[in-house]
């Protein structure tokens, strides 16, 4: 009896991560597979039988491929430090009460939370700034998180008084107690808001569709939606090879390159949320 | 400066300002300038647009001059226009069949993966399921059509073996089961977190008490674990009623163009499709304004319930 359920958990669990890992294999393998098998397994090959790198050839020599990949990678570095500067700078403001208007900002960030902005209203507010079909429209929107601002805040006011009052005994300004206490404690949640923001930033999707409507500035998202989702057919003028390699390889290849990223920064992710950035400050 | 009733931090309000305390305090004040310069340009100059709402808005005129029409944009929720009443029906089915399910497989999940006795093998795990979260949409659905579309590997199989195809990409039929499966592979090992966490936190004595009493596994879960989970299951709860109309905006938009307007419309793909592909800004405006209003009280009230329950909800985090 023991024996059979914990047999039935073993494969259940089992089942949610190959249905998790196993798309994953299937589409790095199409995305290197030749023409002659992915037309004999109708498509989608689940693993190759010869290994051709092809479709990121043609994908990375030109066309609309690298220049979205630039795009993306600007957009994700860019947005990524003014996120991660100008949250923590606020945080740091809000949690040290003393300076006088710290409430009502402090209200402003929850109301923020509380009250997101529609669609129209949104659009208006870039037009109106002029920001229609620049990168600016898509990163300035997202730049400052008010749950981000509102979990490192929390964290800043864990930071024990005792070593902020030594420090401000042997005359350091606040802003030296920021860079060299408050900043060096800081790094582990720091960098885990960071990866968030960047891949947010990443995959910024709607933001690109709404306001950046000259195609030659898309990032990868958009590409990857018209080619891949929408079935756009890819040719010589998206690729940089006069021979083009089977499309399913190129579609396969886009979703490869458009994952890779998050897969790189994933372990870092992991490895410190777990120990409770999150859920300690969902918890209060 | 009087502090503002309800704020959450509850230390004491700072005295009256003098301008030695603004010199002393430049740092700080200049720290949060560039944030909040952010928050009121991008999220409260927004909110202030939303006088669009009550206007018959003219590009050409701008916002400032085009003239004022009162409640008149509002008419289509009030009357029922077709296309909004589509869309507010699809949005509650799709609510309903998310909270059902997206809701309650993350709780069996979690239960399932902390009664595994290997840490390592709790980690392997735990690795493999949050990993589609940060996945983006596109990503997600490209997958999905890739696996179950008319050439993917499960239809070539069945045709293969003359067994018929199943037909789910670009079916309007079973386009809500789609979603909802899309959500449940993005998510649930994500939504598992919390309560992993919670159950961690379930005192070992209390098991090892009802085991003494007599308490089968199943009563065990009845009895120890899900009291244990409550106040983490009214918490997002009531962080889903809060979110109850935003049903998938992106995920929707993407395969709308496949499964048709009235299978998939939903409240935030009917203001985008009207406002902003269709120009008719007012009446969507005004639709997303109720919309977003709606949201605000369903929060408050949801949490206004948890308290008269004795559970702590989102806020009232002074009693710690």
């Amino acid at each position: 009896m023991r024996g059979a359920v914990s047999a039935t958990k073993g494969l259940l669990l089992t089942i949610c991560c190959a249905l998790v890992v196993v798309p994953f294999v299937g589409i790095v393998s199409t995305s290197l597979a030749t023409r002659e098998q992915i037309v004999r397994s109708g498509g989608f090959v689940i693993i190759p039988d010869e290994v051709t790198f092809a479709a990121y050839r043609a994908l990375f020599t030109g066309g609309v491929v690298p220049r979205a990949v630039a795009v993306s990678v600007f957009i994700t570095l860019v947005g990524t430090a003014l996120s991660l500067a100008s949250t923590t700078l606020l945080a740091y403001g809000l949690s040290c009460p003393r300076e006088n208007p710290h409430r009502p900002v402090l209200m402003l960030v929850v109301g923020a939370l509380l009250f997101t902005p529609g669609i129209i209203p949104g659009y208006l507010t870039i037009d109106l700034l002029g920001l229609i079909n620049s990168y600016w429209a898509v990163i300035l929107p997202v730049v400052v998180s008010a749950f981000n601002v509102v979990i490192l805040r929390a964290f800043f006011m864990e930071i024990p008084a005792e070593l902020v009052e030594s420090a401000r005994i042997d005359g350091a300004s606040d802003r030296q107690i920021f860079s060299r206490i408050v900043l060096p404690l800081s790094k582990a949640v720091l960098s885990v808001i960071g990866l968030f923001y960047a891949v947010g930033y990443w995959n910024a999707f709607f933001g690109a569709l709404l306001y950046l409507n000259d195609s030659a500035k898309w990032p990868i998202q958009l590409v990857l939606r018209t080619y891949v989702v929408n079935q756009q057919q890819l040719g010589v003028d998206q690729v940089g090879t006069a021979e083009l390699p089977p499309q399913e390889a190129l579609q396969m290849a886009i979703l490869v390159i458009s994952i890779v990223p998050i897969l790189l920064v994933y372990p870092f992710i992991q490895r410190h949320f777990t120990k409770g950035v999150l859920v300690g400050a969902v918890k209060g | 400066m009087q502090p503002l009733p309800g704020a959450v931090d509850e230390r004491t309000p700072s005295p009256p300002p003098e301008p030695p305390r603004v010199r002393r305090d430049r740092f700080l004040l200049l720290a949060m300038l560039p944030g909040l310069a952010l928050l009121l340009t991008f999220h409260y100059l927004p909110l202030l647009g939303n006088v669009i709402a009550f206007k018959d808005f003219q590009p050409y005129l701008g916002l400032v001059d085009s003239p004022w029409t009162g409640l008149d944009n509002f008419r289509v929720i009030v009357e029922g226009d077709p296309l909004f009443l589509t869309a507010l029906t699809n949005t509650l089915l799709i609510m309903l069949l998310q909270i059902g399910v997206v809701f309650t497989l993350p709780i069996v999940l979690a239960l399932l993966l902390d009664s595994l006795l290997s840490e390592r093998l709790k980690r392997v795990v735990q690795t493999i399921l949050y990993l589609p979260h940060f996945l983006s949409w596109v990503i997600v659905i490209s997958i999905f059509n890739e696996l179950l579309g008319g050439s993917g590997p499960i239809n070539t199989f069945l045709r293969r073996h003359d067994l018929g195809t199943i037909d789910i990409i670009g079916n309007s039929a079973v386009f809500k089961e789609l979603i909802t499966g899309q959500v449940l592979w993005k998510e649930a090992g994500w939504a598992m977190i919390l309560f992993l966490a919670a159950l961690s936190r379930i005192d070992p004595e209390l098991y090892e008490a009802s085991a003494v009493d007599g308490a089968g596994r199943l009563r065990q879960i009845w009895h120890v674990t899900l009291p244990g989970l409550r106040s983490v299951i009214v918490l997002l709860l009531i962080l889903r009623l809060g979110d109850a109309l935003t049903v998938g905006f992106e995920q929707i938009l993407l395969q709308q163009q496949a499964v048709g307007i009235d299978a998939s419309e939903v409240l935030d793909t009917y203001v985008y499709n009207n406002g902003i592909v269709q120009s008719d800004w007012g009446v969507s405006a005004a639709v997303g304004l109720v919309k977003g209003l709606v949201g605000v009280a369903l929060v408050l009230g949801a949490n206004r319930l948890a308290h008269a329950f004795g559970e702590a909800g989102l806020y009232r985090r002074e009693a710690r």
